[in-house]
């Protein structure tokens, strides 16, 4: 069990303005109790690096780790700079603080969207540089040689003339009084990088091996006390009354307090739902008691929300169509011209993060600063929500990220902090909050449903001439604007206006409408889910009907053009990840490049046995081309099994090849569960699962575990994509696909189940 | 009150026999290296050894294991470096890691009970854990090479 205490960190802090600053709780990421900085710094050119007298090098990190290798890989670049010996090196997980710890100042700390290595692989290299730079000075005042006749290497600094050198450790006391003059300090040439693209296993390997590493539910405080809630079975019910005494009477529950529901003309955001609050010493207390509780909710307006009736509602939605979101040539008059059309209707259900390990907080509300302990995506989010639940400043919280039991982007939304942080304050102690499964499966942030309408129409030649999918789902932004009813930029640039059919001369996309009544929002992957799906499994109905090699057709529909402009195409704001497209743009060329070298991996065009089927899918998501070829065998009685899955990659720039494969080694795995299992249903407006059992994930016994990772080389001079989604969004339309040209049996619907 | 060892230490437990032994060795002795992810022995993230063998601790009671040796990620091996461990982090097994102490110890019993699994077996026999970041591919290459040294 970790106990968190005040712990000096002045020295590492000593020359950034706030020398004998306290700071608490340092160091508990990795190896079970808190201890004091075991390093004693004395030289921190940067808040991203320090040294210490013995040589230990302690790097900063200040991305979540949920499992995506950002505590490995982000240190790897500022120690490849550094000329740092990894191995002597340190982390130190930076609390949130965007004004100094969002370096690259693109989305305050927030791990979310792929895109910790993009945004960060220069400037980690820059202060990476600015620090060997920094002992290089160092090292030169201490000969009295100029700085032309000194370099860094391996942990060392050498004098070119006379073949000496310092050890880091032995520069610190003169680096501390060095101020690196103004300009930028040149990078290393990639030639001298020794760990940029170099395998590296993961930092916190030996705790997690050893059961040393903490999660959210790990951290203890004195006083503090545990907590599960009863909220709402429908979104934005309200407790009418309750009755507590026999939850009160189980030995170990101290307490039961009602957190108040929102006002109803607050959105809901990342605030706390409300509910009833069993408060006590130890989990299995509170939970036990939690199933005394006899609460009337009154559920609501959300209560006529069931799936039964509504699927149909978002299914007409998408048929009718709505607003256009992107429009090439004249899609009506093509279709008119064509002479096949084809026709096809796709849905995909609600469902779930589910990460391994459930929400947990922990927050001391009667402490100034509020300090706060959790396993959250967004240090920063969450401390202005819980100033708000708290009436403060965000200023006046303090946050503290734990390892992350996976995220999945569940995580990034703070409800449960702010429970944690609203009930210490009720009951003035600390308060850790615990989600079960249960509370997970039934009161999460869902990965929208969605309905699409797919209409193509092919020349006397099988050519696509004419391209149009409508789609329908309640949309994100009701969190925000619970009357919203179209989606908006953000989704329809989640591979839907993006859909990359360049050399389809007519194009059409639209968006109906659909009411939100559940709290929907972003999940590994997001949108790119569905519209991969609907997209490449369309693609392979459309080559079928014109007789023809699907690869072929997907490359024709593709094509190699090295930029697809979509403003051409009358999109609006293209939101391309949030980047500017000139940096990243959209290219053609990459995705077909990456099909073809799945293509040839996978043997494609072998000749199969009866019941065998290889299935392919190429879809760009968070600017990596990703392509993923799934070999399936239909036994007899419908089951399925998975021999073998081929995905390449082509992410930029990487890292850590590693860190790559176990991204899309996982992806699989991943995208097996949103194909097998992934929905979740509503009736009256309640979820309708509640645990493994009838919300099943992929294991061992029905995942592929032969999934060959390849990363495509080709434009690796690029800039670095994403990694940690992109290989979901493909995973599902090569299975069904495949599924396909194993049986001929076409697939419209998620999930599949065990048998088709 | 219930006796019972814990990593090879004598405790004593005076509370609720009920109480699931996931809940006692993380709540009460502080031993988080055990995992919560699902409360109903489905996923396996709570998985100790109960005189050596493997059971899921949030469906297990203190009650259960009277008498018993308990044993938990963190007693495993002293150093850390019983052959599962090693081939878990030769294998560079864990995502998230927070599966890894119940699959680790799943693992440790599995070969315990049938040193030379074959395919079949160390699939069905890890098929209790989920993992959710999906490592069941270096999990089953790990299990595999461990299978060799214990
Ligand atoms: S927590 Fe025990 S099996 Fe899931
Ligand atoms: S490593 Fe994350 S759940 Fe298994």
């Amino acid at each position: 069990m970790a106990t968190i205490q005040n712990i000096s960190r002045r020295d590492f802090l000593k020359t950034t303005g706030t020398a004998g600053a306290l700071v608490i709780g340092a160091n508990f990421v990795p190896g079970g109790l808190v201890k004091e900085a075991q390093a004693q710094a004395v030289a921190s050119p940067n808040l991203f690096v320090s040294i210490a007298g013995d040589g230990v090098v302690t790097i900063t990190c200040s991305r979540a780790e949920m499992g995506q290798g950002a505590r490995t890989g982000i240190p790897m670049i500022l120690a490849d700079e550094l000329e740092a010996d990894w191995d002597r090196c340190t982390l130190w997980q930076a609390p949130g603080d965007e004004t100094k710890y969002d370096p690259a100042g693109k989305d305050g700390q927030n791990t979310d969207g792929s895109r910790s290595t993009r945004h960060h692989l220069d400037v980690m290299r820059q202060l990476g540089g600015a620090a060997r730079k920094t002992l290089e000075l160092a090292a030169a005042r201490k000969w009295g040689v100029s700085s032309g006749d000194v370099y860094a290497r391996h942990h060392r600094v050498y004098n070119s003339r006379t073949g000496k050198s310092f050890d880091y450790g032995e520069l610190v006391d003169v680096a501390a009084g060095i101020k690196l003059p103004e300009g930028d300090i040149p990078f290393k040439d990639k030639s001298q990088w020794k760990y940029i693209g170099k395998d590296m296993p993961g930092v916190d390997n030996f705790d997690i091996t050893t059961g040393g590493a903490n999660f959210g539910a790990d951290i203890s405080i004195p006083g503090m006390k545990i907590a599960v809630i009863e909220r709402s079975p429908v979104f934005r019910g309200k407790v009418k009354s309750y009755d507590a005494s026999a939850a009160l009477k189980v030995p170990g529950v101290e307490k039961v307090v009602q957190i108040p529901h929102l006002p109803d003309d607050k959105p809901q955001e990342f605030r706390a739902m409300g509910g009833i609050a069993v408060i006590g010493t130890n989990t299995w207390s509170v939970m036990e008691g939690r199933k005394k509780l006899k609460i009337k909710w009154d559920s609501g307006p959300n209560r006529v929300h069931s799936s039964r009736t509504y699927d149909n509602k978002l299914r007409k939605s998408a048929k009718k169509g709505g607003v256009v979101v992107r429009n090439r040539g004249n899609f009506d008059r093509a279709i008119k011209g064509a002479s096949k059309v084809v026709e096809a209707d796709y849905f995909v259900p609600y469902f779930i993060h589910t990460p391994m390990e459930p929400p947990a907080a922990i927050v001391d509300a009667n402490a100034r600063p509020v300090k706060v302990w959790a396993c959250t995506q967004s240090p920063n989010e969450t401390r202005q929500y819980v100033s708000e639940a708290l009436g403060l400043k965000k200023t006046d919280i303090e946050c503290w990220q734990t390892l992350l039991g996976g995220g999945f982007g569940r995580k990034s939304k703070p409800d449960y902090v702010c429970e944690a942080a609203i009930l210490s304050k009720m009951v003035g102690a600390p308060v850790r909050v615990q989600w079960t499964r249960e509370d997970d499966i039934q009161q999460g942030y869902y990965h929208t449903a969605s309905a699409h309408t797919m209409k193509a129409g092919l020349d006397s030649s099988g050519k696509v001439v004419a391209w149009k999918h409508s789609g329908s789902w309640p949309s994100i932004l009701a969190l925000w604007n619970p009357a919203q009813k179209t989606g908006f930029g953000i989704e329809y640039g989640l591979g839907m206006v993006d859909a990359p059919y360049n050399s389809v001369p007519n194009i059409r996309i639209e968006n109906g409408e659909a009411d939100a009544h559940i709290r929907v929002g972003w999940y590994r992957s997001v949108n790119n889910i569905q519209h991969s799906f609907a997209q490449n499994c369309f693609a392979y109905e459309l080559a079928a009907a014109a007789g023809r090699d699907p690869l072929e057709m997907l490359l024709e529909m593709i094509g190699d053009a090295d930029n697809m402009d979509l403003a051409k195409d009358g999109v609006k704001e293209y939101w391309n990840y949030g980047d500017p497209v000139e940096d990243w743009p959209v290219m053609p060329v990459r995705l077909s490049n990456a099909l073809r070298t799945v293509a040839k991996k996978a043997g494609y065009g072998k000749k199969l046995p009866k019941g065998h089927g290889l299935g392919l899918a190429v879809h760009r998501s968070f600017h990596s081309y990703v392509a993923t070829a799934v070999h399936v065998v239909v036994h007899d009685d419908g089951t399925f099994s998975i021999p073998q899955v081929d995905t390449a990659i082509d992410c930029g720039r990487y890292v850590n090849p590693e860190g790559v494969l176990k991204q899309v080694e996982g992806a699989a795995i991943y995208g097996n569960t949103i194909a097998r299992y992934g929905k979740i249903t509503t009736n009256r407006g309640a979820v309708q699962q509640s645990n493994f059992h009838d919300y099943p994930v992929s294991r061992i016994s029905n995942s592929p575990l032969n999934v060959r990772v390849h990363i495509v080389e080709d434009f690796v001079h690029l800039r670095p994509c994403g990694v940690g989604e992109p290989g979901v969004p493909p995973y599902t339309p090569a299975l069904i696909n495949a599924i396909y040209e194993a049986t001929g049996k076409r697939i419209h619907t998620l999930p599949i189940g065990d048998k088709v | 009150m219930i006796s019972l060892r814990v990593n090879g230490v004598s405790r004593q437990f005076n509370g609720d026999p009920r109480m699931p032994l996931l809940w006692y060795l993380r709540d009460e002795l502080g031993l988080t290296g055990s995992k919560f992810g699902c409360g109903s022995g489905l996923c396996g993230a709570c998985t100790v050894h109960l005189d050596g063998g493997a059971v899921r601790g949030c469906i297990t009671s203190v009650e259960m294991a009277a008498n018993k040796n308990v044993t938990t990620i963190e007693g495993l091996d002293a150093n850390g470096n019983h052959p599962v461990q090693r081939a878990w982090r030769a294998h560079n097994v864990p995502q998230c890691g927070y599966c890894q102490a119940g699959q680790i110890m799943q693992a440790a019993s599995l070969l315990n009970q049938n040193p030379d699994p074959s395919d079949k077996e160390i699939v069905d026999g890890m098929a209790g854990n989920i993992c959710r970041c999906g490592t069941y591919q270096r999990i089953f290459a790990a299990v595999r090479s461990a299978a060799t040294e214990v």
